[in-house]
């Protein structure tokens, strides 16, 4: 089975390097918070605002308010 | 206003239209070959609208132009708006929009022509082959490089999913593509015989996974908790799911070989590593659902939350079947019958399928400066009428798969065939019919999608794609102080 030979070490060299980005990504703090980012994505309000108030010259920082 | 402060939503808007147009696209070539399996005649003795040409249109039309549409739609969508930073580059992103239209334009002309590599879901002959790695690249820098230049600390956990996705479809597309060209039509593979084969469902199988199951968890973990308005169950789930498949999905491909030449101890190996996948898959449907845990009302209102749940069950239902139909006496009855259809099918038409029709009606209001789509009503008549047809589709398929393994292996005393293949044929037929219109109904559910977007999109309105200025650093003091300072605090 020569195709082995190929897919084999494609694979373990793959599984080291997803250990190695894992351990970086560790080691960067990645996975230190894990209840923040889940509430972050929501507190981005990506909903368009109505059009009158798009004309208008809101702040740009509009994320709190809608 | 300058261009840097603002999300790139033009590239997203191309991509979602381009996923609802080869979505009704593909549904109709999968009709039309669908009516040529019950009705042979619907061939019109035409060899371009023959079966064996049209089915990898199909599958690729399906799967690369709707599924790899929307994959980069909302790639590009979440990449941007969870780093809180525009695309790195307008150019190379338009690029990817194109150059993709291209493949899939080319695939459309090839294909019927019977310019194939004859490998299942990696037909193109090598020189789209080859604009397809491009175009592929081209993704990826776009991708990586927004990743690189994020304005937020933390990668959302899609990112990761999606990120992988991109990795892996690329590796599998250039060590599956090895071929040696002897025209500008005709290659051939640069593996042989059961060596091709294994090549070949390495490659397939894990273009399931990373293709078809990681891009869309990607989308799954973004907008479910988008729409539910909850944050995912356990974020930390989330980060396990995402190890546990990446460290465990490489070796499920010789399933797809059981009872081969394939070595034993390789299909072996093939069956144990499907079984295994069986428990991140599972963690990764259960944390969507919970995340719905307290906010389980909104389903009876919301129909883009329907199709977004629904997809999620079905993701349960395909991977609880996988792993089972890996197992070698399980094969044994369902390999090469239509069981493999309906399984298949559970997986596209539910899980692919509801994610991406969820998604774009969560997406598409938003890039046109719409509060929602024109009519929610027609939402969840689409939510109905599709599944009511996947429904049809799946439960004529699994009956059909099982009746014809059983009457394949069915022998008399004396040691003969009880049936012969035609008679199996013609058993087969009013599941066919019945799948037929499954299938009507799955795409007629879409033509009422693809009028819904359109009447959404027309008269649209200029949205405000402005970044918001991180509130890391303190900049309203004076506006609402209570909630300032307690999302600051959230922030950091």
């Amino acid at each position: 089975m020569e195709a082995l030979y190929l897919l084999i070490p494609i694979s373990t060299v793959l599984v080291f390097l997803a250990i190695w980005v894992f351990i970086r990504a560790s080691d960067s703090g990645q996975f230190d918070d894990m209840v923040g980012p889940a509430m972050r994505i929501l507190l981005d309000d990506d909903r368009p605002r109505p059009p009158e108030k798009a004309v208008s010259d809101a702040p740009p920082d509009n994320g709190a308010a809608k | 206003m300058e261009k840097a402060l603002s999300y790139n939503y033009k590239v997203v808007k191309q991509f979602s239209i381009a996923t609802i147009v080869w979505g009704v696209v593909g549904m109709l070539v999968g009709l039309l070959i669908a009516a040529q399996l019950a009705w042979p005649a619907m061939n019109f003795d035409i060899p371009w609208l023959s079966f064996g040409r049209l089915r990898p249109l199909h599958t690729n039309a399906m799967i690369f132009a709707f599924g790899g549409s929307a994959l980069m739609a909302t790639s590009y969508y979440v990449v941007q708006r969870t780093c809180q930073v525009r695309l790195f580059s307008d150019g190379l992103a338009a690029f990817s929009f194109w150059g993709w239209q291209l493949v899939i334009v080319l695939a459309a002309i090839t294909l019927p022509m019977g310019y194939t590599r004859g490998k299942e879901y990696a037909e193109l002959e090598w020189p789209i082959a080859i604009l397809l790695a491009v175009v592929w690249v081209a993704y990826a820098v776009v991708f990586f490089g927004t990743l690189a230049k994020r304005k937020v600390a933390h990668i959302y956990v899609a990112n990761w999913f999606y990120g992988a996705f991109i990795i892996a479809v690329a590796l599998l597309h250039i060590v599956n593509g090895m071929a040696m060209p002897a025209t500008l039509t005709k290659s051939y593979s640069a593996y042989s015989g059961v060596q091709d084969a294994m090549i070949q469902w390495w490659y397939g199988h894990n273009a399931v996974g990373f293709f078809l199951t990681a891009g869309f968890l990607g989308m799954m973990y973004y907008f479910i908790p988008k729409q539910a308005e909850r944050p995912v169950y356990s974020y930390r789930l989330s980060i396990v799911h995402f190890w546990a498949l990446i460290f465990t999905y490489m070796w499920a491909g010789p399933h797809h070989l059981h009872y081969t030449a394939l070595p034993d101890w390789t299909q072996s190996l093939g069956m144990v590593f499907s079984l295994i996948l069986l428990a991140p898959s599972w963690g990764g449907m259960i944390n969507g659902m919970m995340t719905l845990s307290g906010a389980w009302h909104k389903l009876r209102t919301d129909p883009i939350l329907k199709f977004l749940v629904v997809s999620l069950s079905f993701y349960g239902m395909a991977t609880f079947e996988g792993p089972m139909m890996a197992i070698k006496t399980v094969n044994a009855l369902s390999h090469y019958t239509d069981w493999g259809i309906a399984h298949v099918h559970s997986g596209a038409l539910g899980w692919v399928g509801f994610i991406t029709m969820g998604s774009m009606y969560y997406l598409i209001p938003r890039l046109v400066g719409k509060q929602q789509m024109w009519s929610v009503k027609m939402i969840e008549l689409h939510f109905w009428m599709a599944t009511i047809g996947i429904v049809l589709y799946i439960a004529a398929m699994w009956i059909a798969g099982v009746m014809q393994g059983l009457m394949w292996r069915a022998v008399n005393p004396d040691g003969t065939l009880t049936y012969a293949f035609v008679e199996v044929v013609k058993a087969t037929y009013p599941y066919y019919v019945i799948r037929f219109f499954g299938g009507l109904l799955y795409l007629s559910g879409m033509l009422l999608m693809a009028f819904n977007v359109f009447k959404t999109m027309r008269y649209s309105f200029p949205v405000d794609t402005r970044i918001a200025v991180p509130r890391i650093h303190p900049v309203a003091p004076l506006a609402p102080a209570a909630t300032a300072a307690a999302e600051t605090a959230e922030v950091l």
